[in-house]
């Protein structure tokens, strides 16, 4: 036993006098690092788990091709703006040279100050709020709180404009005469949906007969929320917040025998597969989203396929914004041409800074255009935020219908 | 009038569900004296268990609620085993943190197992209701079944303290542990038995719950549990009635304060209320006045 310790030691000492080298010497990569921070524990896990498994999904894709070569790593930060910082630097030492950004809005806000700092390329699929970007004007004060971070993209929609196009949809297809809205008020998501969504709802002359709130510590509960939208004889109650809350909502309307249309946004994606959930609580229910996964087009039907093949789930909306990032991505370095040596390799030794102005370059190119899984001829200008057309649907006998 | 009477109907079903956690809590506290933080992650386990009795393996759900019960039992035994008998002769705020330390793992645990997507608790009653003045007043079953199942279990809980010889043991050692000891109680297995009880409570509270909030998710458990020892400080930490009490206020006080004042104060006022309580009766309102001696 004494010698099987002894040898333990020696092995241990020599491994650790082998890594004292293992920084020297000129090392080549042998892919883009793609890294990014995302909750894959906690409350959130659901986000981050769906963002870390469809960018695996379409670096394996585009690595397959044969051509360049992609390598992405996510980092946990349980949603959590301090860890997220950590998990955002723990990928700087592992030398990422683009950055996914953050999977969900506070630390989103967190590690793109980072980012802007270390001018590293930084295209987050899902963190909406607008102070990711920077550079947006507050719409009730109208005062900039944070500076535009020129290296900060968005895949997904930015809150404000949500909010703004649900009110105009709901205006111009006259959905409702009453309005009732519920939202969570310690959700920079919710609230950023709900501040534009109220602004433009009073410029086009909708009538708000009831506003409540709730927040993480009371998100069970909503026979209060939903007896004051009864009381009030709303007819359309708006819900800007996820499908789990919403879920809880459509249920306890029907057990009150209250039957209102229900208008959701994107986040309502997903209350279709939620386990457990009764779909035709959810008949009739209306929302603006970018991505479906019942659509029939032959690109999200290969991706949904693959990813229940691999992850036995059906994928949502944060899970199609992770795939187009690293798509758009590959499409922006012109599918790796833009990094092509003379000999036929690719240099995948590149700064990051350098690759970061040659991505911003092309992002905001008047010519760019991404077609991926939640959008056509998606566009970007140097705000960073993307222009794509939310498309409207209804839930008909438990699938997603075009309206 | 009739919506302020829907409220009040919420705010005691809500607060019975409260009182049922409560009760774990301070049945533990008044024996062991010490606050069992896993308690919430119990009520957590128990709906987990129930589900998938109900949804996966199409079960009666009154067999899910059995089966709720057996499991969250054996695992509420063997966390006192395992995490706090060792600890007995420990420092409270060694048990205290143990406590938090077992709650976080019953949480990730619960993640590992059944992963963080939430999960819609089955409509065991089927949305049915009773519907009174033309459907403006609406008593749904799980309202009923959950206000008529914290009467029962208060009273045989009750009974169980004062009657039985393991009742008597428990009081006796909530009172004094030394002295119990050497009357010839066993007080080991007197705090054993008290956590299975308040684990079997929970698994009913769990299920409750989640007939009532249907949204399952491995955090589920926390919030009411905080909430319910809330309510068994509000009633007075360590009386049984005073559990019943504190968490059916809480849950009228939660309702009203979100219907009439503001829903995103509705928390706030619940712990001002707290507060005040405390300011003025330190010891809860049922709770007894104990002098230390010195």
């Amino acid at each position: 036993m004494k010698k099987f310790a002894k040898i333990v030691c020696l092995l241990t000492v020599l491994v650790m006098a082998l890594c004292c080298f293992a920084g020297c010497g000129e090392k080549t990569n042998d892919a883009i690092k793609l890294g990014g921070t995302g909750p894959l524990t906690g409350g959130a896990a659901i986000y981050g788990n769906a963002v870390n498994n469809a960018a695996k999904i379409a670096v394996e894709e585009i690595n397959a091709l044969g051509g360049i070569q992609f390598e992405v790593k996510y980092e946990d930060d349980t949603h959590d703006p301090e860890k997220a910082v950590n998990a955002y630097n723990s990928l700087m030492d592992w030398n990422m040279q683009i950055c996914l950004g953050s999977v969900t809005t506070k630390p989103g806000e967190a590690t793109s100050v980072e980012a802007n700092e270390d001018h590293i390329f930084y295209l987050t699929p899902s963190a909406s709020s607008a102070n990711v970007l920077g550079g947006v004007a507050d719409p009730l004060t109208g005062v900039v709180d944070v500076e535009r971070k020129d290296n900060v993209f968005q895949m997904c929609f930015m809150d404000p404009s949500q909010g703004k196009a649900s009110a105009e949809y709901i205006s111009s297809q006259k959905l409702g005469e009453k309005i009732a809205i519920i939202y969570k008020n310690d959700e920079v998501y919710s609230t950023g949906i709900y501040n534009s969504f109220k602004l433009e709802a009073e410029a086009l002359g909708l009538n708000i007969v009831s506003t409540t709130t709730f927040t993480d510590d009371t998100d069970t509960d909503f026979s209060v929320q939903v007896a004051a939208a009864k009381d009030a004889g709303a007819d359309l109650v708006f819900l800007p917040m996820y499908y789990e809350y919403a879920a809880l909502i459509l249920k306890e309307a029907k057990d009150i025998g209250y039957a209102p249309k229900f208008f959701g946004v994107d986040g309502m994606d997903g209350i279709l597969t939620m386990d457990g959930f009764d779909t035709s609580l959810a008949e009739g229910v209306m929302l603006l989203t970018p991505f479906n996964a019942d659509a029939e087009d032959e690109r999200t039907k290969a991706f949904v396929a693959k990813y229940q093949e691999e992850y036995g789930e059906i994928p949502n909306q944060f899970a199609a914004d992770a795939y187009d990032c690293v798509y758009a991505i590959y499409q922006a370095l012109d599918e790796g041409e833009a990094l092509k040596n003379e000999d036929g390799t690719y240099n995948y030794d590149i700064t990051a800074t350098e690759l970061c102005d040659m991505l911003i370059e092309a992002f905001t190119a008047s010519d760019f255009t991404f077609s991926g899984l939640t959008g056509e001829n998606m566009t970007w200008t140097a705000d960073g935020a993307v222009s794509k057309t939310p498309k409207g649907m209804v839930i008909q006998n438990g699938a997603y219908v075009g309206m | 009038m009739l919506s302020f009477l829907n409220h009040l109907i919420n705010g005691i079903s809500l607060g019975s569900i409260y009182a049922i956690i409560a009760l774990g809590y301070t049945m533990v506290y008044g024996i062991a004296k010490m606050l069992n933080f896993a308690h919430g992650d119990i009520i957590m386990v128990g709906a987990y268990v129930c589900f998938f009795a109900v949804s996966s393996f199409q079960l009666h759900p009154v067999v899910g609620l059995l089966l709720a019960i057996i499991v969250c039992t054996v695992l509420g035994t063997l966390i006192e085993k395992l995490a706090y008998k060792p600890l007995r002769q420990a420092t409270s705020l060694a048990v205290l943190i143990t406590a938090i330390g077992v709650s976080y793992f019953l949480q990730n645990a619960a993640q590992l197992l059944w992963t963080s997507n939430p999960k819609l608790f089955p409509d065991i009653f089927n949305g049915a209701a009773i519907k009174l003045f033309d459907g403006e007043l609406i008593i749904t079953v799980s309202t009923l079944v959950t206000i008529a199942a914290c009467i029962v279990i208060m009273i045989l809980l009750t009974a169980f303290i004062d009657k039985s010889k393991t009742g008597k043991a428990m009081r006796a050692c909530s009172e004094d542990k030394g002295a119990a000891q050497l009357m010839g109680i066993n007080v080991n297995r007197t705090i054993s038995i008290t956590f299975a009880i308040g684990s079997a409570l929970a698994a009913v509270a769990g299920v409750l719950l989640c007939t009532t909030y249907p949204s399952l998710v491995p955090t589920t458990g926390s919030m009411p549990g905080i909430k319910a020892f809330t309510a068994a400080v509000f009633g007075g930490i360590g009386s049984v009635p005073g559990a019943l009490l504190g968490g059916i206020l809480l849950g009228i006080i939660e309702i009203m304060a979100g219907a009439y004042i503001s829903t995103s104060l509705s928390n706030a006022i619940v712990f001002a209320v707290l507060i005040l309580v405390l300011l003025i009766k330190p010891t809860g309102l049922l709770g007894k006045q104990i002098r230390e001696k010195v």
